[in-house]
């Protein structure tokens, strides 16, 4: 969000996409393609909905390990309500999950605000508790595509200029939220809370309730991704998007998010998604098995972190060109670059 | 260079550092900067907020590498990658912002990083906590060594910070500003450490902003001036004002620009005020235009009182009432919706986040005024930010820079900046000027000075006599958690509240 580094940063990932691409593009002809680059977005839609509810998380020295848990519940009880009344207006069902995903994240964020509960544990008890949920309302059983209305189907595949609804959602819900964290008070205190919570404290910001926020933020957008997931796969049952919390924290890494809180930005969030996006469209394309896929990803999050404790510990060595002013004076500061 | 040269024919220098500079992004923190310490010697360092003394600091200590120089420890030129190498070269340092583990022990404190072993390499508990007990009673620092740090008051915690220093076999000791935020009576006890150092045959760096100080212990000084040294010399050669005017390249006037304020009616009496354990039975009325001076050594509860009237921890008795009202201050929250600010002494703890801009800094505590439904508005933000950091003399290559990258004394200003912004009824400054470089210092007094005489009312915390004697209009002195008397301007003279403070009647 603040330093130079941040922004270097993001444009070196971005960097590392585009030559990414161009590599498989030149092993794998087509992929490259508007078409294909729409589709790959569109495949990573989902994740970067969630990463940017992690990051909301995350920037608040927290951290949310059952958005695929609410996911799962949330997708299962819309696709259920679906089935069993079809009559259900779409945009009603949207804000049913909207509200039941917020619901469960706003549990994780009174543990971790009311009673105190350290967010790793919470969410950790409660990524157990929706999937077990999710199990007691199906009874294990799944909700097929024969049973879901045509409309709850087909509402985010709908192309609109090239690109599916459910991309277009995402693209919506990256600039709400990049809004929201550089231009609101609400961001404003998610960042001062994770960066200082003893500062934030002191100058009146209420540091639990902003953590609370945060939660129930990622909890709604989880919710939007149950629905969004459902729909896009056809089917519900238990276990759909196991494990898919890590991957939202692995893009939050690989995007910047400092874990320590206080420091990260939505464009950084994005491209960290986008990158993970890429790298899991472009291996089948190019052969290769999803071992190996696995490893890679793997690899590449640890290297990403890497990169990361090395930008923390080359701070203050960084040589400088020259100072033009003999003395660093109040320079008038220009607005931009400082909340991008 | 010849003066202190012709004075010191005799002794060899410990530690030389020939042309060293050091640059960030878009400052020049130091430039060819020459240093020297002898044996035996306090060298002081003296410069204003950001010409660059704790840097040198850091980059003797290994911590930042310089881009150019060289480092000659008894003539032989030495390089120190990390902070474990200078300490091996006996080179060891007192930091500005000290960081000590709260949850640790004082002893694993102390001796964190290099702790004694046993045959096995494995902790000797038993040997840190008597190396630890034999330290601290060497500079008499009532502690017990296991004590968790949390527990320690901040004069202690200091001591314990000392101590950490003194644990290494060092021969070139280094405090950055270690006076700050002391009163009278530790600085005498870390004046006399000092002494025995000396005495040993160890050099000293000493860095403070006080010249009183610094001609009571130093013998030698060097003056920073944007990263660049000015001057250096004898202390008994040279006058305070020709420091100064190496310093800042001007003279300064009027430290202490009290102006004379027609004081108003009561806006905050506290009545009765206790805590179960730092404070007991405190009154007192504040008035409309009013500065109260909060006098006492570290640890008589100031802070603590200060901290009970923002919010932050609840006292057991007692009442307080704004213009006229009882309020109930549970948060902080309410306290600055009340009209009480306070601007707290531990500037990393509770006063800035390090990795956010300055702008964002000073308007925290005010976002409500930069903002329209719940949307923040940078250009407001950043007027809001360039007209505090203006009046407070703040040094910054832009607003938009993190505040980890300010030097201390700035940090400071962005603290006092953004709880001016919020414009309080009452607004209480524990410590305003610590680590504030004169000239800044008048800029804060002169801006005290007119917001008391636009109405503010004023509590200062201040362990600095001259400070407390030159701005208050009333004195109160707390002793051990109680109230020792207070006194009016007229009435007051240095002796009675040192007295007051001290108990020793
Ligand atoms: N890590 C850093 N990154 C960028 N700039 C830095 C960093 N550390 C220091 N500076 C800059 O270097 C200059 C010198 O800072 P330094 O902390 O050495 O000042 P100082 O003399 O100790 O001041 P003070 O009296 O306020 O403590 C300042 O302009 C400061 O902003
Ligand atoms: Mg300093």
């Amino acid at each position: 969000m603040m330093s130079r580094i941040l922004t270097y940063r993001e444009l070196l990932l971005a960097a590392i996409i585009i030559v990414l691409i161009a590599v498989f593009a030149y092993r794998a002809p087509g992929f490259a393609s508007p078409e294909s680059l729409a589709n790959i977005f569109n495949d990573t839609a989902i994740l970067i909905i969630l990463a940017l509810g992690q990051m909301a998380v995350i920037l608040t020295r927290s951290i949310d390990l059952s958005v695929a848990a609410n996911l799962s519940f949330t997708g299962m009880a819309v696709a259920m309500m679906n089935a069993a009344y079809p009559g259900i207006p779409l945009p009603v069902l949207i804000l049913c999950a909207l509200a039941i995903g917020a619901a469960l994240g706003a549990i994780n964020g009174f543990m971790v605000w009311k009673i105190g509960i350290p967010a790793i544990v919470a969410t950790l008890g409660t990524l157990t508790v929706y999937r077990g949920m999710a199990f007691v309302l199906s009874g294990g059983a799944w909700v097929n595509q024969t049973q879901m209305t045509p409309i709850f189907l087909d509402a985010p595949r709908t192309s609109v200029l090239g690109l599916p609804v459910l991309g277009w959602t995402a693209i919506l819900v990256i600039a709400l939220i990049a809004v929201t964290f550089t231009r609101t008070v609400f961001g404003r205190t998610l960042y001062a809370a994770g960066g200082n919570p003893t500062a934030a404290l002191y100058a009146g910001i209420n540091v639990g309730r902003t953590r609370f926020f945060a939660f129930m933020l990622s909890g709604a957008l989880a919710g939007l991704c149950g629905y969004l997931w459902v729909s896009r796969y056809a089917v519900a049952y238990v276990d759909i998007a196991a494990g898919f919390e890590l991957d939202t924290v692995a893009a939050c890494v690989i995007g910047g998010i400092s874990t320590l809180g206080g420091i990260g930005s939505v464009g950084g969030a994005v491209l960290g998604a986008l990158f993970l996006g890429v790298i899991k469209n472009a291996l089948p394309v190019i052969n290769i098995s999803p071992f190996w896929q696995m490893a890679i990803s793997g690899l590449v999050i640890i290297i990403a972190v890497l990169f990361n404790a090395r930008q923390e510990r080359r701070k203050g060595r960084l040589i400088l060109r020259d100072a033009a002013k003999q003395r660093p004076s109040l320079v008038n500061a220009q607005a931009g670059g400082a909340a991008a | 260079m010849s003066v202190v040269q012709a004075a010191h024919h005799t002794l060899t220098p410990l530690l030389e550092m020939r042309g060293i500079s050091k640059a960030f992004p878009g400052v020049k923190a130091l430039d060819q900067v020459d240093v020297i310490l002898y044996p035996g010697t306090v060298t002081a360092l003296i410069g204003e907020n950001g010409a660059g003394k704790s840097t040198l600091v850091k980059i003797l200590t290994g911590i930042y590498q310089p881009d150019g120089g060289e480092i000659l420890v008894d003539g032989a030129p030495v390089e120190f990658g990390n902070a474990d190498a200078a300490i091996r070269s006996g080179i060891t340092a007192i930091h500005q912002e000290t960081v000590l583990f709260d949850e640790l022990s004082v002893a694993e404190n102390i001796f964190l990083g290099h702790a004694p072993r046993d045959r096995l390499g494995l902790v000797n508990w038993a040997a840190m906590n008597a190396r630890a007990a034999a330290l601290l009673t060497s500079i008499d620092a009532p502690i017990s060594p296991y004590t968790r740090l949390k527990d320690l008051s901040i004069a202690h915690r200091h001591l314990v910070a000392i101590a950490r220093a003194l644990s290494v076999e060092a021969r070139v000791v280094i405090m950055d500003e270690p006076t700050a935020a002391l009163s009278y009576k530790e600085v005498e006890d870390l004046f006399r450490i000092i002494e025995r150092l000396k005495k040993q045959g160890k050099a000293i760096l000493f860095i403070s902003h006080k010249f009183e100080e610094v001609y009571e212990i130093a013998e030698h000084f060097v003056v920073f001036r944007d990263g660049r040294s000015i001057g250096s010399g004898l202390l008994s050669q040279t006058g305070q004002d020709e420091i100064v005017r190496m310093m800042v390249g001007r003279s300064v006037e009027h430290v202490f620009p009290k102006v004379d304020v027609t004081i108003g009616n009561t806006v905050l009496k506290v009545s009765g005020y206790s805590h179960p354990t730092e404070f007991d039975n405190i009154s007192f009325d504040l008035h409309r235009g009013e500065i109260l001076g909060l006098y006492g050594l570290v640890g008589a509860g100031r802070s603590e009182l200060c901290q009970a009237l923002f919010g932050i921890t609840r006292p057991s008795a007692g009442m307080v009432e704004l213009e006229g009202r009882p309020i109930a201050l549970h948060s902080p929250r309410d306290a600055i919706a009340a009209g009480i600010v306070y601007v707290p002494e531990e500037r990393g703890r509770h006063g800035v986040v390090l990795q956010m801009p300055i702008f964002q800094n000073i308007s925290m505590a005010t976002l409500g005024k930069t903002t329209r439904a719940g949307f923040l508005r940078q250009a407001e933000e950043f007027a809001l930010a360039r007209r505090y950091a203006e009046r407070l003399d703040l040094r910054a290559a832009a607003l938009s820079v993190p505040v980890g990258t300010l030097s201390g004394g700035n940090q400071q200003k962005v603290v006092v900046g953004k709880w001016l912004a919020t414009r309080p009824k009452v607004i209480i400054l524990d410590e305003p000027t610590k680590g504030i470089d004169i000239g800044s210092k008048a800029a804060v007094h002169a801006f005290m000075s007119e917001l008391a005489s636009e109405g503010l009312s004023v509590i200062m915390v201040s362990s600095e006599l001259p400070e407390i004697l030159g701005m208050s209009d009333r004195v109160l002195v707390m002793r051990e958690g109680r109230m020792a008397g207070t006194w009016r301007r007229d009435e007051l003279d240095a002796e009675t509240l040192v007295r007051a403070a001290t108990g020793n009647v």
